[in-house]
């Protein structure tokens, strides 16, 4: 999956209306719809998309959506 | 690979009890901005709980549900051999609910009593036990009486579990019948992950103290608890949830030799709408099978699943009906049970107020 793939998904999976200033470097964290209820959504995302088991503590260490897309793709 | 399998035993009638006070989850707004609140009640599904009042216990529900189905099914109480109360929130430390509600309920002294205490998935738990003794011959009937009073564990200051609980309790009468068909239970546990859930102060390991008393802001979110209140991982409890609950329900359908399609009622415990619907998309299940009660009590941990049946399942369970439970939680401990449901009488469910039933029969 590419990266510019893998941003729709995210916002479609975070719910994040302004998809197209999603860039690799922005940092999730900062975006105005995350939440707590976040973590769960991608967590949800991974395994959905990826078959991917990823917790909190994995999360936790990326501050960027390409981060994520590491994790993802690793 | 722990399989139990128990046949000429089930569940012959049903009893629950919620408190009477309703809490609407939209406007419990106390510590936290109404939009807050509404975002995080749409995603759990959750919009009413039952809360306890200072008077009632989680005894003080079982007692209820108890008394409406002893009444009801013209249950002689000197057969009752044995009582299991199942809670993490008993009246005492010290002694065993169970053994206070062996004498509340008019029960003999020849009367088997214990509690359970185990978590979201322990009515499945308390079934093995109950079944298992039942198989030795020499117990005529038994209640296995389940409550929970989660609603004074958790901190409303954070955010994570101010939304969730609810309080319920719930009695079931099990007796040995050749009616009942094979019952299949399979049962799990996860000491590694025994902090994703926990309330840390208290007991002996961390005794109650100035300490664990004090409120202290705990993540960078702002929430706010004590250490003698319940804390939950969510995420990574989610994480565990929706990789390890598929898995044993596909275990347990192999070694029956049944598939998903052979339930009449799927019953899972009730985590949150998020999780259950999540589980439900993932295993492609009929959701018309999978009765729910989270929008209106909550999540009321081991008292759930029995809870959503009585609820929800109130006029479908006569004749012979066959029923997959599903429950997960603290500990972490998670279960599946395949159980034969012939003609269960379910009762009305009973409001608890002041510890006392209000519209006992």
């Amino acid at each position: 999956m590419e990266l510019k793939e893998f941003i729709a998904k995210f916002a479609e999976a975070i719910e994040v209306e302004n998809q197209e200033a999603l860039t690799g470097d922005t940092e999730f964290r900062q975006l105005d719809e995350w939440s707590s209820l976040s973590t769960m959504l991608l967590i949800a995302f991974f395994d959905e998309e990826f078959e991917k088991e990823i917790g909190g503590t994995d999360i936790r260490k990326c501050s960027t959506i390409a981060d994520l897309y590491k994790l993802a793709t690793d | 690979m722990a399989f139990l399998t128990y046949s000429g035993v089930g569940i012959t009638a049903m009893a629950a009890a919620v408190p009477q006070r309703v809490i609407n989850n939209y406007l419990y707004t106390q510590y936290f901005p109404a939009e807050q609140v509404k975002e995080v009640v749409d995603k759990v599904g959750i919009f009413e709980r039952r809360f306890a009042d200072e008077e009632t216990c989680s005894s003080d529900l079982c007692f209820a549900a108890a008394e409406r189905l002893l009444a009801e099914n013209n249950v002689a109480r000197e057969e009752i051999d044995l009582l299991i109360f199942i809670s993490q929130t008993p009246d005492y430390r010290m002694p065993a609910t169970s053994v206070i509600l062996q004498h509340r309920l008019g029960l003999p002294n020849s009367c088997v009593a214990f509690d359970i205490n185990l978590g979201c998935s322990a009515f499945c738990y308390g079934l093995t036990v109950a079944y298992g003794m039942m198989q030795s011959g020499g117990i005529r009937k038994a209640l296995v009486l389940d409550g929970e009073t989660r609603s004074k564990v958790y901190s409303p200051k954070d955010r994570r579990s101010a939304f969730l609980f609810g309080d319920g309790g719930v009695a079931a009468l099990v007796e040995r019948d050749v009616k009942f068909g094979r019952s299949i239970f399979s049962l799990n546990s996860d000491g590694s992950r025994a902090d994703l859930i926990m309330i840390k102060g208290g007991g002996y390991r961390h005794p109650s103290s100035a300490e664990t008393l004090r409120e202290r802001v705990v993540d960078e979110y702002g929430n706010i608890r004590s250490d003698e209140q319940g804390y939950m991982n969510g995420g990574d409890v989610f994480n565990f949830v929706i990789r390890e609950i598929p898995r044993d329900i596909k275990r347990t359908l192999e070694f029956a030799g049944m598939t998903v399609d052979d339930f009449d009622h799927i019953v899972f415990h009730q985590a949150n709408n998020f999780i259950n619907a999540y589980i439900a998309k993932k295993m492609k299940l009929d959701t018309s099978k999978i009765p729910s009660t989270i929008g209106k009590y909550g999540n009321t941990s081991s008292a759930s699943v029995p809870l959503t049946i009585v609820s929800e399942l109130k006029g479908k369970l006569g004749g012979e009906k066959r029923l997959l439970l599903s429950a997960f939680g603290v500990g972490m401990t998670w279960a599946t049970a395949i159980l034969p449901f012939v003609d269960c009488q379910i009762s009305e469910i009973v409001e608890v107020a002041h510890g006392k039933a209000i519209n006992q029969v």
